[in-house]
């Protein structure tokens, strides 16, 4: 195992504690994309590269964008008017 | 049909006086129930103060929830539950993939005889440089068979759960509130990013059985071109290249023509090598008997699915 795989893996172990420890769902989402895309660098360093186009494509693209879509359809990714409200609370 | 009743009849009958009685002329009680007044119930003050302080009590000792002691010794018990279950978790884990083979060991328990098939007879035999397409789809094509009709089945569930409020009365049409904005930046980087993603993912799709890819991947790059465009153009231009129709004719007769290529090793007994199909010089786009047949036809429902998904998450309908 090479120095840049090793990395990889303490990257992927923060990405993993990180999605679990974050509490904004938005952040979660960004922080399982880049998840994704690790593990697809890591599929390439294990000689399947199959895996790697299939895992960035769809673990990567589809998965999180229907995770995006569902999210701002059950409201739970603040839309831009939400965040003023927000903004106006804070400063009071 | 109903008769009309004389006035002296009606008035006889209850509903007359009860709808006397609501408009407010008559009380059928005065005079004929006695009546007494209403006598004041006093409570004595010990009585109030014995509520107050039960009350106090319980709000002490239920809904307190900073200075309670139970409250906050249970909480200390969850955490430490919690910490001790995650080490053992973690120690068994670990310890699981201690005992596991280390990669490209010689004397692996998976390393058998239908390995060292696939390995040295593939290229004769299916004739597609790459292996992993070859063993897919051609001996394992009836495993990939399913796979599709698994997609595809359920998408058809998601559009039969989210189509069902369509149709009810009082469903507000979001569809508008779900059109994107119009964005200049995202506008002009998906008029030069999607051809490139389309093309790429074509490129996948028709390599699959020369480079890595295959049907499947090649299939999601496409699908996500598609949703790059419905984000850009709005879903009015989307509907004109993509809409219900498109999507369950392509799914239906790419998952039709897999069924017809494949539908010999029925006839074989399940031995998909024996066919009389010309397999072609090794290396050639046009070689390998049926794999790009059937690498464009997981394509083409793959990537259909992928964006009808989309579309039904987004907006309930194509």
């Amino acid at each position: 195992m090479t120095l840049f795989q090793i990395i990889l893996m303490a990257f992927l172990i923060l990405c993993a504690v990180s999605v679990s420890f974050s509490k904004n769902l938005l952040n979660s989402l960004l922080i399982y994309m880049s998840f994704s895309l690790i593990m697809s660098i890591l599929w390439i360093c294990l000689e399947s590269p199959d895996l790697a186009i299939t895992e960035a494509a769809v673990g990567a693209g589809v998965t999180s964008i229907l995770f995006f879509t569902t999210l701002r359809k059950i409201k739970a990714i603040d839309v831009e008017e939400d965040t003023e409200d927000d903004d106006v609370e804070t400063l009071e | 049909m109903s008769k009309k009743k004389p006035d002296f009849e009606y008035e006889r009958t209850g509903a007359y006086k009860f709808f006397k009685w609501l408009s407010g002329e008559e009380d059928p009680y005065v005079g004929k129930v006695e009546m007494k007044p209403q006598r004041v119930k006093k409570t004595s003050k010990e009585t109030i103060q014995d509520r107050m302080a039960e009350k106090r009590m319980r709000r002490d000792k239920v809904y307190e929830v900073e200075d309670n002691r139970i409250v906050k010794g249970f909480n200390k018990l969850y955490y430490l539950v919690a910490i001790i279950f995650l080490v053992v978790l973690f120690i068994t884990l670990v310890d699981t993939v201690s005992f596991l083979p280390p990669v490209g060991q010689a004397d692996k328990a998976v390393n058998n005889e239908v390995p060292a098939r696939y390995i040295e007879n593939g290229l004769q035999e299916t004739g597609s440089v790459n292996i992993v397409t070859g063993m897919i789809l051609d001996y394992r094509a009836f495993d990939t068979l399913g796979e599709s009709n698994v997609l595809f089945v359920a998408t058809i569930t998601v559009l039969i759960l989210l189509q069902a409020s369509k149709g009810k009365r009082g469903a507000v049409d979001y569809s508008m509130y779900f059109e994107p904005l119009d964005d200049a930046i995202l506008r002009a980087s998906a008029t030069i990013l999607v051809p490139v993603i389309a093309i790429f993912g074509i490129y996948v799709v028709l390599n699959g059985h020369l480079s890595p890819g295959g049907g499947f991947s090649g299939g999601a790059i496409i699908g996500s071109a598609l949703i790059l465009y419905q984000n850009a153009y709005g879903f009015k231009k989307a509907k004109k290249l993509f809409n219900e129709k498109t999507y369950k004719t392509i799914s239906a007769v790419a998952l039709a023509t897999y069924c017809c290529c494949k539908m010999y090793s029925f006839f074989t007994g399940a031995n998909h090598l024996e066919s009389h199909i010309p397999l072609g010089v090794a290396g050639h786009i046009l070689s390998s008997g049926l794999i790009l047949i059937l690498n464009i036809c997981v394509g083409m429902v793959v990537s259909c699915t992928m964006y009808a998904f989309y579309v039904m998450f987004r907006k309930g309908d194509f």
